[in-house]
C-alpha cells in the first residue's frame, strides 16, 4: 500500500505530541473549572472575598500548578521548589483552590476561608498556609519579593524559578516600577511576572481610574521580555509560560488579557464583583454555569 | 576621661565584614548610600555579596524579604534611618515584619547628626515607628564596641531587627570585657537618688552627667537600654521602686521612643514621675553638631539641670 508506512517518523511523533497536547489542555481546562468551582463555594460560604479577580486567574493558576511548577505538595518547604508570589493577594481564593486541588491541604479546609483562626486568611499568609511562598496584601510589594527570591536563587546557585502574579490596577503602585527597573538591571531571567490584565479595579475600569497603557511598551522599555496572550486560553498560557522559563538574559512578563469574573456570566466584566460575595442563590446559579448542579465540592 | 572617638556606622561596616568572613549567608543591600552607611567597606571586601538597589528603598525592603524566604541568606537592608522607617514603612511592616522574615534593617544617620543635611535627613521618629511594628526588635547601640557585638547578636537572632547607626564620631565607653546581652539593660552606675535611662549615643553623655551629679552628692543610677524593644521591664520596675523618679535621654523624639517606652512600662505597675529628654515634637534643622545638640537639649549640662529639677520635685 502506498502511503501508510511512508509517513516520515518525525510527523508521526508530532502526531503523538498533538494528541498529548490536546489531552494536557483538556486536563488543565478541567482543573481551571474545579478552581473556579472552589472559588465560588469558598467565597459564598465565607460571605466575603474577592471573587472577580480570583476567577480571572483561575486558568493561569491551573497551568502553573498542574503543568509548569516544580513543586512537592508533600514537602511545601522544599528548598529547590519553584516559587509563587501572589502580589495581588486579594485573589487568595484562587490560590487556595489551586493549592488544595494540588494536595497541599484538605479540601474541607476551604470552608474555614476568611473565618477566625483559619489557616486561609483573606490575604495570603506564608506562615499559616502550606504552599504559600510569601505573605501579600499590600499591593505592589510582591514583585520586589519575587525579585529577591530570584536574586537569591542566583546567589545560592539554585535552579528554581520565581513566578509573580500582578494585578493590572496594582501596577499603578510606584514600587512595581522600582522592581521592574532593578530586575532588568540584574537580568533576572529566572523571574517571570504574569499580569492579570482584567481591565477592572475596585472603583471602576482600570484605564479610566488611571491609565496604565501602553502596557507592553512600558514593560519592554523597562527592559523586560514581553509576551501577550489571552489569559483564558489554556494553550496560550502553556506556550507563554514554557517560553518564559526558557528565555535568557531578561525577566519576562506575560501580559494575560483576562475577564474579571470569568466563567460566571453575571459576574463577567462587572466592577461590583470585585469584592462581592454571591448569595446562596447566586452561588447555585454560578455553579450551574460551571457545570456543577447539586453536589458540594468540599 | 579621654575616650576614643568612633562612629557607630563605621563599627557597623567593619563588623559586617568580620562576621561575613566567618559565614557566607550574610549579604548587604544598600540604596545608593553605601559610602555614608559604611556598607562600602563590605562592598570592597565582598563585591559579590553586595546588592546595589539604587534610590528605591521600598523595593529594597521587598527584595531583602524575598531573599530571606530562602532561610539560607541573612540580608542586611541598609539606608538612612528616615528612608528605612518612613519611606519604606509599609514594606518593612508587611513584607518583613508580618511574615517574620530574617531581615536586618539598618537605619543609619539616626537622630541629630547628619552632616548638616537638616530636617529631611534627621530621623527623630524611627524608633517610635519601628517599635510599633509587631515582631520587630529595635536596637540602638551606645558606642562602637557595643555596635560590633550587636551586629553579631542580630545575625545569631532569627527574625527582623531594626538597628540604628550614628553618623558622627562618639566616645567609646565599653572595653573588650563588655558583653552585649540580648534584650537586657545595662546598669552603668548604681545609685539610689534617681535613675537616668538612656539609649544610643546619649548614654556616653548621660555617663558624664552622672559623674558631675555624683560630685554634687547626687547618686544617680544609670541604666543603658541598647534594646528598646523588647524592653527590659525588670530593670525599669526595680529602678522605679528603688530610686523613684526617672529621667530618660535619647537622640530621638520624646514621643514613642525610649521615653515613651519607659513611661508605658512604669505607668502600668510602678508609676514614677518621668522627665523625658529628647527632641520635643519638632522637625530638625541644619547646623553644627555642638549647636544642634545644645539647642535641642541633648548635652550633659542639660541632663544635669533636668535631674536637679526633678529631684526638687521628689523632695517636696
Amino acid at each position: 500500500m502506498k502511503g501508510v508506512l511512508k509517513i516520515p517518523i518525525v510527523y508521526k511523533k508530532r502526531g503523538i505530541l498533538v494528541v498529548f497536547q490536546e489531552r494536557l489542555i483538556k486536563n488543565l481546562e478541567k482543573k481551571a473549572n474545579i478552581i473556579r468551582r472552589y472559588i465560588v463555594e469558598m467565597i459564598s460560604n465565607a460571605e466575603g472575598g474577592h471573587i472577580g479577580g480570583a476567577l480571572s486567574i483561575a486558568d493561569i493558576m491551573a497551568v502553573l500548578y498542574f503543568h509548569i511548577l516544580k513543586i512537592d505538595p508533600e514537602n511545601p518547604e522544599w528548598e529547590d521548589r519553584d516559587r509563587v508570589v501572589l502580589s495581588k493577594g486579594h485573589a487568595s481564593a484562587a490560590w487556595y483552590a489551586a493549592l488544595t486541588e494540588r494536595g497541599y491541604f484538605p479540601k474541607e479546609e476551604l470552608l474555614t476561608f476568611d473565618h477566625i483562626n483559619s489557616r486561609l486568611q483573606g490575604h495570603p499568609d506564608m506562615n499559616k498556609t502550606p504552599g504559600v511562598d510569601m505573605s501579600s496584601g499590600s499591593l505592589g510589594q510582591g514583585i520586589s519579593v519575587a525579585l529577591g527570591m530570584a536574586l537569591a536563587a542566583r546567589y545560592l546557585k539554585k535552579t528554581y524559578r520565581t513566578f509573580v502574579i500582578l494585578g493590572d490596577g496594582e501596577t499603578q503602585e510606584g514600587q512595581v516600577w522600582e522592581a521592574a527597573m532593578v530586575a532588568a538591571n540584574y537580568n533576572t531571567d529566572n523571574l517571570i511576572a504574569i499580569l492579570d490584565y482584567n481591565k477592572l479595579q475596585l472603583y471602576g475600569e482600570t484605564n479610566t481610574i488611571m491609565n496604565i497603557e501602553p502596557v507592553i511598551e512600558k514593560w519592554h522599555i523597562f527592559g523586560w521580555n514581553t509576551i501577550e496572550i489571552n489569559g483564558h486560553r489554556i494553550n496560550e498560557i502553556v506556550q507563554a509560560l514554557e517560553d518564559a522559563v526558557k528565555f535568557e538574559g531578561k525577566p519576562t512578563i506575560v501580559v494575560a488579557h483576562t475577564i474579571k469574573g470569568k466563567g460566571v456570566s453575571f459576574m463577567e466584566n462587572k466592577v461590583e464583583w470585585h469584592s462581592l460575595a454571591p448569595t446562596e442563590e447566586q452561588a447555585k446559579q454560578a455553579l450551574k454555569e460551571l457545570g456543577y448542579s447539586n453536589e458540594k465540592g468540599f | 576621661m579621654k575616650n576614643k572617638l568612633i562612629a557607630t556606622r563605621t563599627a557597623f561596616g567593619e563588623a559586617l565584614v568580620e562576621i561575613a568572613k566567618e559565614r557566607n549567608d550574610i549579604v548587604v543591600l544598600d540604596a545608593d548610600v553605601a559610602s555614608s552607611t559604611k556598607t562600602s567597606i563590605f562592598k570592597e571586601a565582598f563585591p559579590d555579596r553586595f546588592f546595589e538597589m539604587g534610590i528605591a528603598e521600598q523595593n529594597m525592603m521587598g527584595v531583602a524579604a524575598g531573599m530571606a524566604t530562602t532561610k539560607k541568606i541573612i540580608p542586611f537592608a541598609v539606608t538612612f534611618a528616615v528612608f528605612a522607617t518612613k519611606r519604606a514603612c509599609d514594606q518593612v511592616s508587611i513584607s518583613i515584619a508580618y511574615p517574620k522574615l530574617n531581615v536586618k534593617i539598618v537605619g543609619s544617620y539616626g537622630g541629630i547628626p547628619t552632616g548638616k543635611a537638616g530636617a529631611t535627613h534627621q530621623a527623630f521618629e524611627d524608633i517610635a515607628i519601628m517599635r510599633a511594628i509587631p515582631n520587630m526588635t529595635v536596637i540602638v547601640p551606645a558606642d562602637a564596641v557595643e555596635m560590633k557585638q550587636a551586629v553579631r547578636a542580630c545575625v545569631e537572632y532569627n527574625g527582623p531587627v531594626y538597628l540604628r547607626c550614628i553618623r558622627c564620631e562618639t566616645p567609646v565607653i565599653f572595653d573588650e570585657n563588655y558583653k552585649f546581652e540580648w534584650n537586657k539593660g545595662v546598669i552603668l552606675r548604681d545609685g539610689k537618688d534617681i535613675t537616668i535611662v538612656s539609649t544610643g549615643i546619649m548614654t556616653p553623655e548621660a555617663l558624664v552627667a552622672a559623674n558631675i551629679l555624683a560630685e554634687g552628692g547626687i547618686n544617680v543610677r544609670l541604666i543603658h537600654l541598647h534594646t528598646i524593644k523588647p524592653i527590659d521591664k525588670d530593670i525599669l520596675l526595680k529602678a522605679s521602686i528603688e530610686t523613684g523618679h526617672i529621667v530618660t535621654v535619647e537622640n530621638h523624639s520624646i514621643i514613642g521612643g525610649l521615653g515613651g517606652a519607659v513611661a508605658e512600662v512604669l505607668s502600668e505597675s510602678e508609676p514614677a514621675l518621668i522627665k523625658r529628654i529628647g527632641i520635643e515634637d519638632k522637625f530638625g534643622e541644619s547646623g553644627s553638631l555642638d549647636d544642634l545638640f545644645t539647642k535641642y537639649g541633648l548635652t550633659c549640662e542639660n541632663i544635669v539641670k533636668e535631674v536637679k529639677e526633678i529631684i526638687k520635685k521628689k523632695n517636696k
